[in-house]
């Protein structure tokens, strides 16, 4: 059930497996591929609270498999505007489609500058390749 | 099988109270019980019946090989058994009055001599519970030290290695300290060059095992000792692997300060399916007016609990700690005498055995002679054939063995972490690696038998991914569920929300 | 004497295998700087029969209940333990298996869990339970963590009718747990719920102990609303003996019960090792330190049992665990488990209301002034004896009876009185010869 590995272009990514999709000054955040297939399958979602912040660099949530826990890190600062509630119910579907479905959270960004410094789609298999 | 409520009916018991003839006072209307609880209602045969077939279900030392790493899973003298049921251990209050409990305290005092003499030290407290509340008082105690000296502020941090079991990094933090973490090099001893620069004024303590969890002795730890005392901070030795050096190094000589010590795993308390144990501590002079109170002390011919102790850190369990453990493990000890090398010479000698008989097919991280345990990898199965650490273990059942600690330590993918202790026959060490060795042969000819794994015990590979989804943790009486059906949806939910 | 296998033949075959010429040359890895080179300084070995030998000269110097009639409780007691639960605990596999991390090994240690989990919650009227804690003391340190982590907050209230032994634990797991602890006084032997509501505010937990350490009663289901009514968590501690004829602490508003398990079906063993429980209501499991059991299938479909939620716990979750707890009493707590079974419901009851009526029968005969007259009890009172108690203690040992314990060991004003402890064990002859002995030695 899980997805095929795939790393898409239109995403950013942070070398700590988390993706955001930037679309004006709000965000989608989420895990990679490499992140879900190293948890296994995923059984439970500590989300932030909405109306919350979070920092770049800095853990937002957790998600946990049956045998590990992995803190959430936040590529990009800002508030948070939406939890996924699909995930909170039925964790597995960040497996199942880790961009799309699966993702974690929605923010409003605070530092839209911090965009720049992020891993492009290319970067982050180049880091995956060095792992 | 059954779960022994599935085996009651109503009106049915065990016991009979014997009645007093005397009236019964009432309970006060608003703390009176509406409803009785629903303990099972069953009679002596089938309660018996229900426990044996539970125990048949069930793999000990007893029954076979039990190799967990850092478990030291060793024969339990059955003698043990017998001197731990005599009424004046079995029976004794323990408000009893001194004068009443001089046996008890004896051989608590006795037992003490013991782990300072084996450990190389001076004050010891049997009180901690088990190996994990034995790190805590450590902590507790090193706190303690320092704010005596008016550093607590300063000494907020105590570093671990990397290898570390995880309870060395949860007692850190419930004891109110900052974590630090040091790196293995190549040669599987702490990196020197590392930790040079993490120790500092700001350090507390090291927590280590040596051997550590990779089985292998720190080739510096004079080195390491000198680093942390040269910054004013303090060493903990983690006992877990202590059956590798019983009279051949002791941790007071390496260099450490405090000591717990696992009567469980060392000193032979059965594991009792996961616990009873008992974590003494064990420490340099230093510590001492720090340690829990009361203390057993020896006044000529008497023994007595002391309690006037102003800067013990206070109590961290009730009474003077598990007595009954202290009793098997005393008796154990009592049978090897000054001998006690034995125990670990044999404990080395069977593992660096089975090391080099299993070297070769699988991969041996650490090129180095073992001590007590040794880790291999399955990394290589894995690579050529897709075979775990976790389908070697599963697979391990099927020929009648209990299977290694696995994925643990962390530093090494795919781990199989093997101690088989001292008390295992040389037969039984060849059947194991017979096994592996055939294990390792599956892997390449026949992968489905290793993936479908085990096959010849009560139940076949169980889903632990379900069981953490919808956490079923007790039984529901009528509303069950019926595992073979769908779960109702509420239910599911209502775990995952837990805060 | 030793418990080895390895004859001297076997030796040189595995030293031949490894490739090295002796034993010796195992340990080169080990600096010559912290070897340890003479004999270690311990009594000589002893065989099988002086081991026995030797263990029984020291048990004979202890007095036991066997040997004395003894009424001491204080938060050890001597209820009767069945023998079911001395031949169940004999087999090896209960005895000698490990923890059950690996599932398939264990599902008869993992069922007998999950059972004993019902058990508690059944009688605590909680949802979940873990598979047991160190002991009584133990488990309100854990307690008041977990209240810590839900509530945010780190004040602990703890009451003074709570056991001295239990409130000193968690005084000292407070500072490494960043808790400022307040005690709450007795007044005439019980909690006074106002004076308790209003410590609460701001505190992260309350705990309360029913029956109290003097065996008293509580106003319980006060205590509670008025933890609640601060926000704070109500934490009972309680005897499991009592849950035949006592309420629930679920059924009364707590969110966290906990108790020392050792009177039902533990040996005394001067202290331990016993069991403590801890169970809560279905908000905290993830907060829930310890193991716990959960019900799941296997490939085949068929039942099965499995540690669970096990992120929770120090070998995944770290320096972030609930606890660092990994061993635990599982061999005690299935002591427990045989012996509830054992009770039934109805052996249960019949348990309670024994000790309470010849509890009720001791005061009335022992005729002399109870510390709180007031008070509804349950199988433990204090009595005031007219001197210190101490000397009264010893007068009557010397005739072979113990009376019970001191309370001025805890409580410095209550110098002439004596916690008197009476199980459904007793007779009645048993308590008038107590009656006779402290008629001759009472002030």
């Amino acid at each position: 059930m899980a997805a095929e590995e795939s790393y898409p272009d239109d995403l950013k990514y942070h070398r700590e497996h988390d993706w955001a999709r930037v679309e004006g000054d709000t965000a989608t955040l989420g895990i990679t591929w490499y992140a879900q297939d190293a948890l296994g399958e995923i059984v439970h979602y500590e989300p932030p609270e909405a109306g919350g912040s979070v920092a770049r660099d800095e853990s937002y949530g957790e998600v946990e498999s049956v045998k590990a826990v992995s803190d959430l890190i936040s590529p990009l600062s800002g508030e948070v505007v939406e939890v996924n509630g699909t995930v909170t119910d039925a964790p597995e579907t960040v497996n199942d489609d880790p961009y799309g479905d699966g993702w974690l959270v929605k923010i409003r960004l605070t530092d839209p500058a911090e965009v720049d410094d992020l891993l492009d789609a290319e970067a982050y298999r180049q880091l995956l390749e060095e792992q | 099988m059954k779960l022994i409520f599935e085996r009651s009916q109503a009106g049915r018991r065990g016991s009979a109270i014997p009645n007093a003839g005397l009236p019964v006072p009432e309970v006060p209307e608003e703390l009176r019980r509406r409803k009785p609880p629903r303990l099972p209602e069953v009679a002596e045969p089938e309660i018996v019946r229900h426990f044996t077939a539970l125990a048949d279900r069930t793999f000990g030392v007893d029954t076979g090989f039990y190799p967990l790493g850092s478990c030291t899973m060793k024969h339990n003298p059955r003698v043990n058994e017998r001197v731990v049921s005599l009424p004046g251990f079995r029976d004794l209050h323990p408000l009893q009055e001194e004068e009443g409990a001089q046996g008890a305290l004896e051989l608590m005092w006795r037992l003490q001599e013991i782990l300072a003499e084996v450990c190389g030290l001076d004050a010891v407290s049997l009180q901690p519970a088990a190996g994990s509340q034995g790190e805590l008082t450590g902590l507790m105690l090193m706190r303690a030290y320092f704010a005596d000296r008016g550093e607590a502020d300063q000494r907020r941090t105590v570093i671990t290695a990397d290898t570390a079991h995880g309870t060395n990094p949860a007692s850190v933090t419930m004891a109110g300290f900052n974590l630090q973490k040091v790196e293995t090099d190549a040669r599987g001893n702490l990196d020197l060059d590392d930790l040079r620069a993490k120790v500092g004024e700001e350090t507390a303590g090291l927590m280590l095992t040596n051997p550590s969890t990779l089985g292998l002795f720190d080739e510096h730890i004079e080195e390491v000792a000198a680093i942390f005392h040269d910054a004013g901070a303090l060493l903990y030795y983690d006992g877990a692997n202590l059956n590798a050096v019983c009279g051949i190094s002791r941790p007071g000589d390496m260099g450490f300060d405090i000591v717990h010590i696992n009567l469980h795993k060392t000193f032979s308390q059965p594991h009792g399916g996961g616990g009873p144990g008992g974590g003494p501590i064990v420490v340099r002079d230093l510590l001492e007016p720090f340690l829990p109170v009361p203390a057993v002390v020896r006044k000529d011919d008497d023994f007595a609990l002391d309690y006037d102790r102003p800067k013990s850190i206070g109590k961290v369990r009730g009474y003077t700690g598990p007595f009954g453990v202290f009793v098997r493990s005393y008796a154990f000890i009592r049978a090897y005498g000054p001998a006690l090398r034995l125990m670990s010479e044999a404990a080395v000698l069977n593992a660096n055995y089975m090391l080099a008989r299993l070297r070769d097919a699988y991969e041996l991280p650490f090129d180095r002679l073992c001590m007590h345990e040794f880790v291999l990898s399955a990394r290589n199965l894995k690579r050529e054939h897709g075979i775990t650490a976790l389908d070697v273990a599963k697979r391990l059942m099927d020929f009648g063995f209990h299977p290694p600690t696995i994925y643990f330590p962390l530093i090494v993918a795919e781990a199989l972490m093997i101690e088989p202790t001292e008390t295992e026959p040389k037969e039984t060490l060849d059947a194991f690696c017979d096994a592996m060795l055939e294990i390792a042969r599956e892997a390449r000819d026949d992968a489905s038998v290793l993936k479908e794994a085990p096959h010849s015990r009560p139940v076949r590979r169980l889903d632990e991914v379900k069981a953490a989804k919808r956490a079923i943790v007790r039984y529901r009486f009528g509303d069950h569920p019926d595992l073979a059906g769908e779960p109702s949806k509420g239910e599911a939910v209502e775990v995952q929300k837990g805060a | 004497m030793s418990y080895l296998s390895l004859t001297d033949a076997d030796r040189e075959a595995m030293l031949e295998t490894i490739g090295v010429a002796s034993v010796d040359d195992l340990f080169r890895d080990i600096p010559a700087g912290v070897r340890f080179d003479r004999e270690l300084d311990l009594e000589p070995a002893l065989s099988e029969a002086e081991l026995v030998e030797h263990l029984d000269e020291l048990a004979s110097k202890n007095v036991h209940t066997g040997q004395e009639l003894s009424f001491l409780g204080a938060g050890i007691y001597d209820h009767y333990v069945p023998a079911i639960v001395d031949a169940i605990l004999a087999r090896g596999e209960f005895l000698t298996a490990y923890t059950p991390y690996q599932p398939e090994m264990s599902q008869g240690v993992l069922q007998a869990i999950f059972e004993y989990q019902t058990v508690i919650c059944e009688l605590t009227g909680m949802d979940v339970s873990n598979a047991s804690g160190y002991d009584g003391t133990t488990v309100a340190a854990d307690a008041c963590y977990v209240a810590k982590h839900v509530t945010g907050r780190s004040k602990v209230v703890l009451c003074e009718t709570v056991n001295p032994q239990v409130r000193q634990v968690v005084k000292t797991y407070a500072p490494g747990f960043g808790l400022e602890v307040v005690e709450v006084p007795h007044r005439e032997g019980v909690t006074d719920a106002e004076e308790l509501g209003r410590a609460a505010e701001g505190a992260a937990c309350v705990l309360f102990q029913q029956p109290n350490f003097f065996g008293c009663l509580e106003p319980a289901p006060d205590l509670a609303a008025a933890a609640n009514a601060a926000e704070a968590l109500p934490v009972a501690h309680v005897d499991p003996m009592s849950l035949g004829l006592l309420e629930a602490p679920g059924n009364y508003g707590c969110a966290i019960a906990i108790g020392e398990g050792q009177g039902a079906g533990n040996y005394q063993s001067y202290g331990g090792p016993h069991y403590g429980f801890i169970a809560s209501r279905s908000d905290y499991i993830r907060r829930m330190p310890g193991r716990i059991v959960g019900e799941t299938t296997d490939t085949a479909g068929e039942r099965g049992y499995v540690l669970t939620l096990q992120t929770r716990e120090q070998h995944i979750r770290r320096e972030k665990a609930t606890s660092n707890i990994t061993t635990n009493q599982t061999l005690l707590a299935l002591a427990g488990l045989v012996t509830l079974s054992w009770l039934g419901p109805q052996g249960l009851r019949e348990a309670g209301e024994t000790c309470m009526a010849l509890a009720e029968y001791a005061k009335e005969r022992l005729g002399l002034p109870l510390l709180f007259p007031e008070r509804t009890t349950f199988k433990e009172f204090a009595v005031r004896v007219g001197r210190p108690a101490q000397e009264v203690i010893r007068a009557a040992r010397e005739r072979g009876v113990h009376p019970g314990y001191a309370l001025k060991r805890d409580y410095s004003e209550m110098e002439d009185a004596i916690l008197v402890c009476v199980t459904e064990r007793k007779r009645k002859p048993d308590i008038d010869r107590l009656s006779e002995v402290l008629a001759e030695v009472a002030g």
